[in-house]
C-alpha cells in the first residue's frame, strides 16, 4: 500500500514509510498495511468454507476494543493501540497537530515524568514507536511476553494522564520542523506529492499533509495538542491489539486491570469531514526544480477504499490494481517499459485504507531520451485500454494467487499481523470482515473488475503530477579544513 | 555422499535471569530437548522457547543451517556468496549491484517476461543484494510450489541469460536511479564519507557504480562477475520453515548443485581509514543539511568488539535511549534523527553516524556530537548506563526471531561472520560478560573524537574556524555529476 508521504511517524526507523530509491524514485511505500490477514492455509481451502478463527475480541465495559491475535511460536508480543483519529480530524488552521500530539506523546504523565517512556521500554528489552496518518494514530512495542503487563500499564496510563512542560512543546515542534525538512522539503519528489494532493482533494482533508503546512506547524502550540488530546484520545475511541505468545483470557484480565479502569469518554467523539464535492476537471501539477534527477509523471484517481467501498468494489479494486501495476509483470511497466520504450521505470499502486476514500496511482521515471508528453500517453492508453477492455481471466487469476500468497508471507510475522487487522479495525471492519477476505477475494469476477475500471478511472476524479528537472543544476565540493577541537589543540 | 544432519540446540532466553541461566548450561538443556527429528522443533521450556538449529549436508556436500518449523506453509531460504560489490573488477564498479539487478530477467530457455509470469504465478519471492562483502539471496516459497520453485531458482542460479534487450532496460533503470541518488543529500554525503575513510579501497567505490562504469558495463561484466564469485566453497545458507531435512537435502543439490566448486576472488587488501579530523562540505540547494561522521571502528572478531557494539548502542545505536538522540533531539530539538552504527566489514571497520538539520544550526548538532563523543571517551559509563544498555540488548535480542524470514536473516549472519552455530545461545552471556572497565578501556580505543572524518550535504551555515586547527585536508573527490 501507498502513503505518498501523507503518513509521518515519530522516527525514520518507524515502519510507515520507506523509500524505494531504484525502481521507483518517487513512490512511498508501506508494505505491512498491504493486505488483510488470512489464515495461513486459506489457498487450500474450498471458497465456500471459513478460515480459522485467527483473532479473539472483546469490548471492555468502557468501550475499549480489545482483538487478541495468539501465536506462540517465539516467546514475544506485540503491543498496539489505534487511536480512531488521524490529520483528517484536525480543526482548520492547526494542520500537523496530530502527529505533533503523536510526539509528545512520549512526553510524560503524572506518574512517569519526563520522556521515560521509551527508556523503560528499552530497558525491558523492548522495542517501541508509534505513527500518524489520515486516519488512525497507533503506538506500540514489541517486548518478551513476560513484559506485557508492565507496558500495558504504561500505554493506559498514557491514553488520559498526559502531562506537558512549555519547554517539551517548544523543543519537540522543531523536531517535527526538522522532520518535515527531512521528510518533504529535503525531496522535490515529496514536494509534488504534497501539491498533487492539494490539487487532488478541492474540499475534503486529505488534501492537507499529515506532517502539516509548515506556516501552520510554527504556531502548534501546548493548548492545541490538548485540546485534541482530550477531544479524541478514550477507551471508545482506541482498539488494543495484542498479538503473539498470549492467550486471550489472560490478556483481557490484563486489559481490564489497565485499560479497564479508564472511565469512558462520555461525549460522542465526533469525526465530521467535508466532503469532496463533484470533480468537473482534472488536474496537472508542474513542480520544476534543479534537484529533481529525471523527469517524473505521476497519476492519481480517487476511488473507494475498504472502509468506503460498496460490496466487493475494493477487492475488485486491489486486483485491479495488482494486474496494471505489479512489478514487471503489470500491464504498466510492460507497456511504459518493455513495449514502448517510453519509460526507464514505472508501476503503481492501490492505497486502500482510507476512511473516506482510497486512491490508485501510477508512476512513470524517464529514460535519458523520454518526454513527459509520451510518458503520460502512454499512461492514458493503458487506462483506456483497461477502461474499454477490462482484464483477463488469466490476469485475474494471477493477481489473485499473488495476494493470497502475500498474506500467507505476512502472516508469518507477528508484527506485522497485529498491523493488518489493526488498519482494517480502525477503519471499521469486523474481525469477521477481516478473516473473510480471502473468500471475497475469491468471488471477484473479470466484469467486477472491468466494472470498477470504468466507474473510478475517472479523468475528472484525477490529478497528474509532473516533475521536471531545471537546467543549472551543480553540486560543488568545498574543502575546509576541520575546526579545531575545543580542549584538543 | 551421505547426508547428515548435526543440531544444535539453543534458547532464546528472555529476562536477564533466564537467559543467564540458560546459557550457563547449554549442554544440560541440549540433552533435556534433544531430538526427535520428527518432534515439533520449537517447543517450550522453563526459560522460553528453544530453537533448534540442524547442520544439514546434502548429498552433493552443501551445508545449510536449518531450523524446521511448521505452523505457516512457508519455507525461507538465505543465502550468500562471499565476494558482493568489493569483487567489481577495477574500473567496473557498479558490476555486482548490476548482476542482481539482472537475477529476475530471464533464465535458461525464458526470456525477462516469461521468467517474471512464471515467477509470479508461483508466487516465488527471490531477491538479490549486493553488500560489500557478500552476494545476498533470498528466496521465499510456499509450500506447495516448493518443487516448482527450486528448480525456477536453479535455472537462475546457474544459467541466467543476460540478454542484450533486458541489460538495456536494466541499465536505464540503474542509471535513472543513480540520477536519483545524485540530488539525494543522504546518499551523497554517504558516497563522500565512503570516498574519504576508503579511499584507494574497493569499499571507497560506490556499490551502484557511477554513471560511466554503468554505462560501459556489457554482458561479459556480469558473466565474468558470475563465474567468479557464484561458486560453492564462498557459499552459506540458512533455511527456515516448511521443510524436513531430508527434503532440504534435495533442494540444496538442485538450487546449488550446479555450480561450480571453486570461486576466483581477488584478494581485497586490509583497510585503513585515515585518521582525522577532515571536513568535505558539498554545496546543495535543500533547506536542511545531513552530515556523516565517524573514524575507525573495531573488527568483528577483535575481542574489543562486544564492548564497542555496546557503546556504539549507548552513543547513537539505541534510538531513544541512545546519547546522541537525548543531546540533539529531546533537549535541544536540533533534529529528528541522530544514529550511529559500527560496522564491521571483512577488510576494514568503521564507526559512522549521521544527523539531519536545518543549516542555520548544523554546526551546533555537529559541535554537541562531539562534545559526546569526548565525554564518552574520557569518562567512559556509570554502572547504571551499562547495566541499562545490557537489559535492553539481551532483552531484545529475542525479538529477531519472530518470522520465519527474520530468523533466517539472523542464522545467515551467524554464517557469514564465522560466528558458529552455537552464537546464538551465548550471546547474551557474551553481552553480560562486559564490565565497566572493558567498556572503559574499549572507548579510549575506539572513540576518537578530534579525528572525526565529516561530509555534509546542503548549505551549512559555519562557525567561524578556530586558528591554530591542525588541519588535514583530504585528496579533493568529487563523485557528484
Amino acid at each position: 500500500m501507498f502513503k505518498h508521504w501523507i503518513a509521518a511517524s515519530r522516527f525514520r526507523a518507524g515502519l510507515v514509510i520507506t523509500l524505494v530509491s531504484l525502481t521507483m524514485p518517487v513512490a512511498a511505500i508501506a508494505a505491512e498495511a498491504r493486505k488483510a490477514p488470512a489464515p495461513a492455509a486459506s489457498t487450500e481451502q474450498p471458497a465456500k468454507e471459513r478460515p480459522a478463527k485467527k483473532a479473539f475480541e472483546f469490548i471492555l465495559e468502557n468501550g475499549l476494543d480489545l482483538v487478541v491475535i495468539p501465536d506462540h511460536r517465539a516467546p514475544v508480543v506485540t503491543q498496539m493501540v489505534w487511536y480512531k483519529v488521524g490529520a483528517a480530524d484536525e480543526p482548520p488552521g492547526v494542520s500537523g497537530i496530530a502527529h505533533f500530539l503523536e510526539h509528545l506523546m512520549f512526553k510524560g504523565t503524572e506518574k512517569l515524568p519526563g520522556s521515560q517512556f521509551s527508556k523503560i521500554v528499552a530497558l525491558k528489552g523492548g522495542d517501541d514507536n508509534a505513527f500518524t496518518n489520515q486516519d488512525v494514530t497507533a503506538y506500540f512495542q514489541r517486548v518478551a511476553k513476560d513484559r506485557l503487563a508492565s507496558v500495558m500499564e504504561m500505554e493506559a496510563d498514557r491514553m488520559v494522564n498526559l502531562r506537558l512542560s512549555e519547554t517539551d512543546v517548544k523543543t519537540e515542534r522543531d523536531v517535527i520542523l526538522e522532520e518535515r525538512r527531512s521528510r518533504v522539503d529535503n525531496d522535490p519528489a515529496s514536494l509534488l506529492q504534497e501539491q498533487m494532493m492539494a490539487a487532488l482533494y478541492r474540499n475534503h482533508p486529505y488534501g492537507i499533509p499529515v506532517i502539516g503546512w509548515e506556516h501552520e506547524m510554527r504556531q502548534l502550540d501546548r493548548e492545541d495538542a490538548l485540546s485534541f488530546y482530550r477531544r479524541f484520545y478514550a477507551p471508545e475511541n482506541a482498539i488494543l491489539i495484542v498479538a503473539g505468545d498470549v492467550e486471550p483470557d489472560d490478556v483481557l484480565a490484563l486489559a481490564e486491570e489497565t485499560f479497564g479502569k479508564i472511565p469512558r469518554h462520555g461525549k460522542t467523539i465526533e469525526r465530521e469531514r467535508p466532503a469532496e464535492p463533484k470533480h468537473d476537471a482534472s488536474v496537472t501539477v508542474t513542480l520544476e526544480d534543479p534537484r529533481a534527477g529525471r523527469t517524473t509523471v505521476q497519476r492519481f484517481y480517487i476511488t473507494p477504499s475498504y472502509a468506503s467501498a460498496k460490496p466487493g468494489e475494493a477487492e475488485a479494486l486491489d486486483l485491479l490494481g495488482r494486474v496494471m501495476a505489479h512489478g514487471t509483470t503489470g500491464r504498466i511497466y510492460k507497456h511504459l517499459v518493455m513495449e514502448e520504450k517510453a519509460a526507464a521505470s514505472a508501476g503503481g499502486w492501490y492505497s486502500d485504507s482510507g476512511l473516506d476514500s482510497g486512491r490508485i496511482g501510477f508512476y512513470a521515471i524517464a529514460g535519458e531520451k523520454n518526454t513527459p508528453e509520451q510518458m503520460e500517453a502512454a499512461i492514458d492508453a493503458v487506462v483506456e485500454d483497461v477502461r474499454d477492455n477490462g482484464v483477463t481471466q488469466k490476469e485475474l487469476d494471477r493477481a489473485r494467487t499473488g495476494l493470497l500468497a502475500e498474506h500467507v508471507y505476512s502472516s508469518d510475522s507477528i508484527s506485522r499481523l497485529a498491523r493488518q487487522y489493526g488498519w482494517r479495525l480502525a477503519a471499521g471492519m469486523s474481525v469477521e470482515d477481516v478473516e473473510d477476505w480471502p473468500n471475497r477475494l475469491k468471488a471477484v469476477t473479470v466484469d467486477d473488475v472491468r466494472k470498477v475500471a470504468r466507474d473510478y478511472l475517472v479523468d475528472e476524479n484525477s490529478v497528474t503530477g509532473i516533475l521536471e528537472p531545471a537546467p543549472e543544476h551543480t553540486s560543488r565540493v568545498e574543502e575546509k579544513p576541520a575546526p579545531a577541537g575545543k580542549d584538543k589543540s | 555422499m551421505r547426508m547428515t544432519v548435526r543440531t544444535s540446540l539453543i534458547a532464546i532466553g528472555l529476562s536477564v535471569a533466564a537467559a543467564a541461566q540458560t546459557f550457563l548450561a547449554p549442554s544440560a538443556l541440549a540433552q533435556k530437548a534433544l531430538p526427535d527429528p520428527t518432534a515439533p522443533t520449537v517447543e517450550e521450556t522453563a526459560q522460553g522457547k528453544t530453537m533448534n538449529i540442524q547442520e544439514v549436508t546434502s548429498p552433493g556436500g552443501i551445508k545449510a543451517w536449518l531450523v524446521e518449523s511448521h505452523a505457516n506453509p512457508l519455507i525461507s531460504i538465505r543465502f550468500a556468496f562471499f565476494g558482493g560489490a568489493s569483487q567489481d573488477a577495477p574500473g567496473k564498479d557498479g558490476q555486482a549491484y548490476f548482476v542482481t539487478s539482472m537475477m529476475d530477467e530471464g533464465a535458461g530457455d525464458l526470456d525477462a517476461a516469461a521468467f517474471q509470469e512464471r515467477a509470479d504465478s508461483l508466487a516465488m519471492r527471490l531477491e538479490f543484494d549486493a553488500s560489500r562483502d557478500v552476494m545476498l539471496g533470498s528466496l521465499q516459497t510456499l509450500t506447495e510450489n516448493k518443487d516448482e520453485v527450486f528448480e525456477l531458482a536453479r535455472l537462475v542460479m546457474t544459467e541466467p541469460r543476460f540478454d542484450e534487450g533486458a541489460m538495456t532496460r536494466v541499465k536505464a533503470q540503474i542509471l535513472a536511479g543513480l540520477k536519483y541518488d545524485e540530488n539525494d543529500p543522504a546518499t551523497v554525503a554517504s558516497l563522500a564519507w565512503d570516498s574519504v575513510a576508503f579511499e584507494g579501497h574497493p569499499y571507497g567505490r560506490p556499490i551502484k557504480g557511477t554513471h560511466e562504469s554503468v554505462a560501459a558495463m556489457t554482458t561479459d561484466d556480469l558473466r565474468d562477475y558470475v563465474r567468479r564469485v557464484y561458486a560453492r566453497d564462498k557459499l552459506v545458507v540458512s533455511v527456515v520453515g516448511d521443510i524436513t531435512p531430508e527434503e532440504l537435502g534435495k533442494a540444496l543439490d538442485t538450487l546449488f548443485g550446479g555450480l561450480p566448486e571453486k570461486s576466483d576472488l581477488r584478494e581485497v587488501a586490509e583497510a585503513k581509514p585515515p585518521l582525522g579530523p577532515s571536513r568535505k562540505v558539498i554545496n546543495m540547494n535543500v533547506p536542511q543539511s545531513f552530515a556523516q561522521f565517524g573514524f575507525r571502528g573495531i573488527a568483528r572478531h577483535d575481542d574489543d568488539f562486544i564492548p564497542a557494539y555496546i557503546l556504539n548502542y549507548i552513543i547513537g545505536g539505541g534510538g531513544f535511549s541512545s546519547r546522541l538522540m537525548e543531546e540533539v533531539r529531546e533537549k535541544r530539538g536540533l533534529a529528528y534523527s541522530v544514529t550511529s552504527n559500527l560496522f564491521p566489514y571483512r577488510h576494514g571497520s568503521v564507526f559512522v553516524g549521521n544527523v539531519a538539520t536545518k543549516n542555520e544550526a548544523l554546526s551546533q548538532s555537529l559541535q554537541v556530537i562531539r562534545d559526546e563523543l569526548e565525554n564518552v571517551a574520557e569518562y567512559g559509563l556509570t554502572p547504571d548506563q551499562l547495566k541499562a544498555a545490557k537489559s535492553y540488548l539481551t532483552g531484545a535480542y529475542a525479538l529477531r526471531f519472530e518470522s520465519s524470514s527474520s530468523i533466517a536473516n539472523q542464522l545467515l549472519w551467524v554464517q557469514i561472520e564465522d560466528l558458529g552455530i552455537d552464537y546464538v545461545a551465548k550471546r547474551n552471556a557474551l553481552i553480560e560478560a562486559v564490565t565497566l572497565d572493558d567498556v572503559r578501556r574499549v572507548a579510549g580505543r575506539l572513540l576518537t573524537p578530534d579525528q572525526l572524518i565529516t561530509t555534509i550535504v546542503g548549505q551549512p551555515v559555519e562557525e567561524p574556524v578556530t586558528a591554530g586547527a591542525p588541519a588535514r585536508l583530504p585528496t579533493p573527490q568529487n563523485r557528484l555529476r
